[in-house]
C-alpha cells in the first residue's frame, strides 16, 4: 500500500463506512448516465422483449403482454464500474424466473445469456447470476415509468454486478451454449463484474 | 476478446504541474511502467489516506498517444468532491499517487482512420479530445478536425493558448469556440448553447461521414447526441461520454 502524502480523504462520518459499499467504490445520491452512444427512444407500441434459445424464439412479449405478467418491486444497492454506488434504489419489474415461467421453460436450455439491446449494446451473463430473483427486466424506478436516459422502457437489472450489465434499453435475451463477451467485454471490462471482487477489467 | 493481463496498479510521479483555468489543473506524472494508450482512454487513480482509506477515481488521459512513460492528466476542482480538490489543491511535485490503465477503447481515436473528426466538448469534456488532437499532431495527421467547445466564460476555456496554436497551423483543423455566459468584448466565436443550427452550420454534414466524439456533463451529451441523430448522423458514429455533477469524473 502507497500512502498519498496529504491525502486525507471525507471526514469518518462522512464515509462509506457502511459494509454495502464495495472496494473502490463511493456512494452517490444522484443517478448518474453512463452511455457509449446516444440515447435509444423506443416507442412502447414498437417495444417488444424476446427470449431465445441461440437464434430460436422461445417467446416474446409486447408491452401490454410484459406489464400483464406478475410484477416485482425490490430494492438494491447498485454499483457502476466508473466508481459510484447508489443504495436502496427502488424499482419494478419482471424476474427473470417469471420470464422463464412465462415462457414454459422449467430449466434454463444453457448456461449462458446475452443481452441485446436497441442501439446495439450486449453484455453476458451466467444463467446462475439471473435466477432465484437475483435479476429482473425492469420498467420502473422509484415509482415512475424508467426513463429513456436510465434504459427505459425496460432494462436488465443484475444489481449485484457492475452496472454495465444491467443493460439498457434491452430487446432479446438470448441463451448461449459457451459464454462470450459482450460490448464492455470485448474492450477490456471484466467478464464476469462481481463488485466486490472488483472485478473491473480483464484480469482482475 | 479480454487480454488477460491485469492492470496493476502502478506508482505515478507527479513532475509537472499547469494551471489552466482557476479550477482546472494539468498534472503530468511519470510512470515507469506505463505501455501507453489511445487517444480518448482513461486512467483509474488511488489514493491512499495514511490510516489505510483509499479512494478511487477515473480521469481521461489528456496526452497524446505514445508519450510513454509520461501521462498527463487534467482535472477541474469538484466542490465538494474528494479527490479533485487533492490533485488540484494539495497534491506537489514529487509527490506519488497510484495509477492504472489503460482503460476504455470505444471511445478512442485511431489516427489511421481517415473519417473527419468532429470533436464537441463541454466544460472539462475537452479532456479526452484534446489527447485526441495531440495525437493528431504528433502524428501529422491530416485527417480534417474540427473541435467544437462549449465553456462557460473566457476564463473557464482549458488550453486556450494551445488550442489557438493548433488551430493556427492550417493543417485541417478548425476550432470553434461558443460562451454560454457572456463574452469579452472583441470576441469572435460563438455565444450561444451548442444547438442544432451550430452543429448543422459549424459541423461536418452526414454525407461528410464523420466520427464523432462528444464529451461534457448529461445534460449537454444527451442534448447534442440526439440533434446530431436528428441531423442525420448514423448512430455509431456517435461516441459519448457522460459526466455528471457529483462524480469527479
Amino acid at each position: 500500500m502507497t500512502v498519498t502524502r496529504g491525502f486525507k480523504g471525507r471526514p469518518h462520518d462522512a464515509r462509506a463506512t457502511t459494509d454495502r459499499v464495495p472496494p473502490g467504490q463511493y456512494v452517490t445520491q444522484e443517478f448518474p448516465v453512463l452511455t457509449a452512444g446516444p440515447t435509444q427512444q423506443t416507442a412502447l407500441e414498437r417495444w417488444s422483449l424476446a427470449l431465445q434459445n441461440g437464434g430460436q424464439l422461445l417467446a416474446r412479449w409486447n408491452w401490454a403482454e410484459f406489464e400483464a405478467l406478475p410484477q416485482t418491486e425490490r430494492t438494491f444497492d447498485i454499483h457502476c464500474v466508473t466508481k459510484w454506488s447508489k443504495l436502496d434504489t427502488r424499482w419494478r419489474g419482471v424476474t427473470f424466473d417469471d420470464l422463464l415461467k412465462a415462457a414454459g421453460l422449467t430449466s434454463p436450455p444453457y448456461m449462458y445469456v446475452m443481452a441485446h439491446c436497441d442501439g446495439g449494446y450486449t453484455t453476458n451473463l451466467p444463467v446462475a447470476d439471473l435466477m432465484e430473483g437475483k435479476a429482473m427486466v425492469a420498467t420502473h424506478f422509484d415509482g415512475q415509468p424508467l426513463p429513456a436516459t436510465h434504459g427505459g422502457p425496460a432494462r436488465l437489472l443484475v444489481p449485484h454486478l457492475y452496472f454495465w450489465k444491467s443493460a439498457k434499453w434491452v430487446r432479446r435475451l438470448a441463451f448461449m451454449e459457451t459464454n462470450a463477451p459482450g460490448f464492455w467485454e470485448s474492450l477490456g471490462y471484466h467478464i464476469y463484474g462481481d463488485p466486490w471482487r472488483e472485478q473491473r477489467y480483464s484480469g482482475d | 476478446m479480454n487480454s488477460p493481463a491485469r492492470r496493476d496498479w502502478q506508482v505515478a510521479t507527479a513532475t509537472v504541474f499547469r494551471e489552466e483555468t482557476v479550477r482546472v489543473r494539468s498534472i503530468t506524472f511519470e510512470t515507469p511502467a506505463w505501455a501507453g494508450h489511445r487517444a480518448g482512454q482513461h486512467v483509474d487513480i488511488r489514493l491512499t489516506a495514511d490510516d489505510g482509506y483509499q479512494a478511487e477515481r477515473s480521469y481521461s488521459i489528456a496526452s497524446p498517444a505514445g508519450c510513454a512513460p509520461r501521462v498527463e492528466l487534467t482535472v477541474e476542482r469538484i466542490r465538494d468532491g474528494e479527490v479533485s480538490p487533492y490533485l488540484t489543491g494539495e497534491l506537489r511535485l514529487g509527490d506519488a499517487i497510484e495509477l492504472r490503465g489503460p482503460i476504455g477503447g470505444y471511445f478512442a481515436w485511431d489516427p489511421a482512420v481517415s473519417s473527419p473528426l468532429m470533436l464537441i466538448a463541454g466544460g472539462s469534456g475537452v479532456v479526452p479530445l484534446m489527447s485526441m488532437l495531440r495525437t493528431r499532431h504528433q502524428v501529422g495527421s491530416r485527417v480534417r478536425a474540427k473541435l467544437l467547445y462549449s465553456s462557460r466564460s473566457a476564463e473557464d476555456i482549458i488550453y486556450r493558448d494551445e488550442l489557438d496554436r493548433l488551430a493556427a497551423n492550417r493543417d485541417g483543423f478548425d476550432l470553434i469556440h461558443t460562451l454560454t455566459r457572456g463574452a469579452p468584448a472583441g470576441w469572435k466565436g460563438e455565444t450561444r448553447r451548442v444547438d442544432r443550427d451550430m452543429l448543422a452550420q459549424r459541423g461536418f454534414q452526414p454525407g461528410e461521414e464523420p466520427q464523432i466524439f462528444v464529451c461534457g456533463p448529461t445534460s449537454f451529451v444527451e442534448t447534442i447526441a440526439d440533434q446530431l441523430v436528428g441531423l442525420g448522423h448514423g448512430e455509431s458514429t456517435i461516441k459519448t461520454e457522460r459526466f455528471g455533477p457529483t462524480g469527479d469524473k
